[in-house]
């Protein structure tokens, strides 16, 4: 997902039995559904794995900026201008957002932006791929935008109450997203046969790396079983990724588009496709940054963070001088 | 008369359309999140101005153009915009300098088209007045901050005015369009508005400790009425009209 | 790296007349600018009538801890709720 392979502490989960008094208040709140709120006490391993999963998440809104805005000058009407630019700002508000839940936790922005330009944080992997067409944008929102909403539906009802909050408010404005995608999907699949031709091809280069969105089988996970113990992972990647083809495929299927996998049948017994598993090699290759676009993503990043400093810091300057100005007038 | 109306509204159209995209190119690439969200707002209102503008002017053109195929099917010598809004973005300071100064004259502008004797006119810019009005509250605040920031942002900042300042004077250039359109009413005579854009550029200048530059426009092709853009223009028609172009007569 | 810009939390009254409520936070240099980030940030979908700001850092709050002293003794106050006192049907609406 937008967070992948986050690491939790790595040893097993505890029996209540197990815990200290304070630990099991903390586990029986968690089980009751009463939200941890940032005063309140909490393992220090829920708070770091908390801060790699949030951090990471807000780290992909604010690089998955990227390969959508790549076209925002492209667009081919100006309405499509406009819905494009009010999508991809809205993957700014909601990395801002993720970075205040983050922050309730003792970590700041500006922190956790280094690290992710230094590379001790990740981004999801799918955005290191390009969009080479007008239809990849119709293809991101479809298909991108359409796996992280199976993933952030639930995270609405995640244990820790910022993290909580942010993805309530991230998920109602994120509704429009997957459907601008779909419809610029629509238009194609209906249009030219070379619109068609991109929209196919949008399709084939996508669908793999969608998958991959969820992150490997973590069906023995220990980092998983104490994530969902905690609840702040509340399915496993597996079942997330079913539901995501089973509700995908039909929708392919309407656009009078192939899915690219051969394999591909429903299976009555367990209601749901049966489906090839992604190249999890290629996965890991592209988390290690070679990707198609891990470079340029990184680069664009650290440019806008390095060439804003004087900006950052001249605005802080001008409001500390004319505080200092107050202070002495009063 | 209708040409003359025509070509005003393409001049309104266009300096949003121009300067919108110009802003949006900074989409994911701001010094600061808050900002990149502040800027795709300020972005989107002027497309959105654009989209009134275009389709009036398509309506009183009566060719059965459309805002979309004015926007992304006319070559640069049809575009009317000022030079100011086509120039590079610069850096942060420089394309939110050309902001205030666009922005403090799109204000001063709207406001009197409020009351145009062209009711259709008179109605977009009440709309937009709204916009430009946050519009000018930002850029300006963001100018005044920089200016009097550290010696740095202090240092750009005026670098960007040296820039910009004399592109800044072509919008109060009045050509017989002007002068028609003003005596209809429709229009305020641009030239009347400058000293008033200037009384108050002047003040912002104060306050953000940098100095208006001895210069005056002297691109004597000027933007507006399409005789000699920079060679910017071509460029950001490149992109923005590409797929209308490769594929042509396309439902997108 | 340079000096983080001050964190600020924002408190917007909806269209329809209730309360100020937090919607979240941001970072801006000042006050004044913090209100401008909110507008953008905060309202881009009409969500507001009114914008407060306050610096996080100002802002004073109870300890999870104290829970049990601060608001568990209101829980016995029963009478202070209407539904306490039974009025016959016969009075009508009160």
């Amino acid at each position: 997902m937008y967070a992948q392979m986050v690491k939790s502490t790595g040893e097993g989960v505890k029996t209540l039995d197990e815990m200290a008094p304070e630990e099991r208040a903390f586990q029986e709140k968690v089980d009751q559904d009463i939200r941890i709120e940032p005063r309140d006490w909490m393992p220090e391993g829920y708070r770091k794995t908390l801060i790699r999963q949030i951090g990471q998440h807000a780290h992909s809104e604010i690089v998955g900026q990227l390969p959508e805005g790549n076209w925002i000058t492209r667009a081919p009407t100006l309405e499509r201008k406009m819905i494009l630019l009010a999508k991809v700002q809205d993957e700014a508000g909601h990395g801002l957002y993720l970075y205040s839940a983050a922050e309730t936790l003792g970590v700041s922005r500006d922190e956790m932006t280094e690290m992710l330009l230094s590379g001790k944080m990740k981004y999801s992997s799918i955005f290191n791929y390009p969009t080479l067409t007008w239809a990849d944008i119709g293809a991101v929102g479809w298909l991108v935008d359409g796996a992280a909403i199976m993933n952030q539906v639930p995270l609405q009802r995640t244990s820790y109450g910022p993290y909580s909050r942010a993805m309530v408010r991230i998920c109602k404005e994120e509704s429009f997203h997957q459907r601008q995608g779909y419809d610029i999907m629509m238009k194609m699949a209906q249009g030219s046969e070379a619109q068609k031709r991109m929209a196919q091809d949008a399709l084939n280069r996508f669908w793999y790396p969608s998958l991959m969105m969820f992150g490997p089988s973590d069906a023995n996970s220990v980092h998983s079983e104490q994530s969902l113990a905690w609840k702040i992972k509340i399915n496993t990647n597996d079942e997330l990724r079913q539901k995501f083809v089973d509700q995908t495929v039909p929708q392919a299927e309407y656009l009078g588009l192939s899915v690219p996998d051969d394999t591909l049948a429903w299976n009555e017994d367990k209601g749901g496709y049966d489906y090839s598993e992604p190249d999890w090699d290629e996965f890991f290759d592209v988390l290690k940054g070679a990707g198609p676009a891990n470079h340029d993503r990184l680069d664009a990043r650290k440019q806008a963070w390095d060439d804003g400093a004087w900006v950052r810091d001249g605005l802080l300057a001008h409001s500390e001088k004319k505080h200092g100005a107050k202070v002495a007038a009063e | 008369m209708a040409d003359a109306l025509f070509e005003t509204l393409l001049r309104l159209g266009d300096n949003t359309l121009i300067l919108g995209h110009r802003v949006s190119e900074w989409c994911g690439h701001a010094p600061v999140l808050e900002e990149d969200i502040a800027l795709a707002n300020t972005a989107l209102d002027l497309l959105g101005q654009t989209s009134l503008w275009l389709e009036y002017a398509g309506e009183i053109e009566g060719a059965g153009r459309s805002a979309d195929d004015l926007a992304f099917l006319r070559d640069a010598w049809d575009f009317h915009n000022v030079l100011l809004v086509e120039l590079p973005n610069g850096d942060f300071g420089q394309t939110v300098m050309r902001q205030y100064l666009f922005d403090q004259f799109n204000l001063m502008n709207l406001r009197a088209l409020t009351g145009s004797t062209d009711n259709r006119i008179a109605e977009i810019a009440e709309k937009a007045v709204k916009e430009a009005a946050y519009h000018v509250d930002r850029s300006r605040g963001t100018v005044v901050g920089l200016g009097d920031g550290t010696a740095e942002s202090h240092e750009r900042m005026q670098a960007a005015l040296n820039i910009l300042w004399p592109y800044a004077l072509e919008l109060f250039i009045t050509d017989d369009t002007d002068a028609d359109m003003a005596k209809a009413g429709v229009i305020p005579d641009p030239k009347t508005l400058e000293a008033d854009y200037r009384a108050t550029i002047e003040a912002t200048l104060a306050e953000a400790t940098l100095t208006l530059p001895d210069a005056h426009f002297g691109h004597r092709g000027s933007g507006k009425d399409g005789r000699m853009h920079t060679e910017h223009l071509g460029h950001i028609l490149t992109q923005m009209q590409w797929l209308q172009r490769a594929y042509p007569g396309q439902a997108w | 790296m340079s000096k983080e810009w001050p964190l600020w939390e924002i408190f917007i009254r909806g269209q329809h007349g209730l309360s100020h409520r937090h919607v979240g936070s941001l970072h801006a240099p000042d006050a004044e600018t913090a209100v401008k980030n909110a507008r953008d940030v905060y309202t881009r979908r009409s969500e507001g009538v009114s914008i407060w700001v306050v610096e996080a850092r100002h802002i004073t709050a109870t300890a999870p801890g104290d829970k049990g002293p601060i608001f568990e003794p209101s829980e016995s106050k029963v009478y202070r709720h209407p539904t306490f006192y039974d009025i016959p049907d016969d009075v009508g609406h009160m």
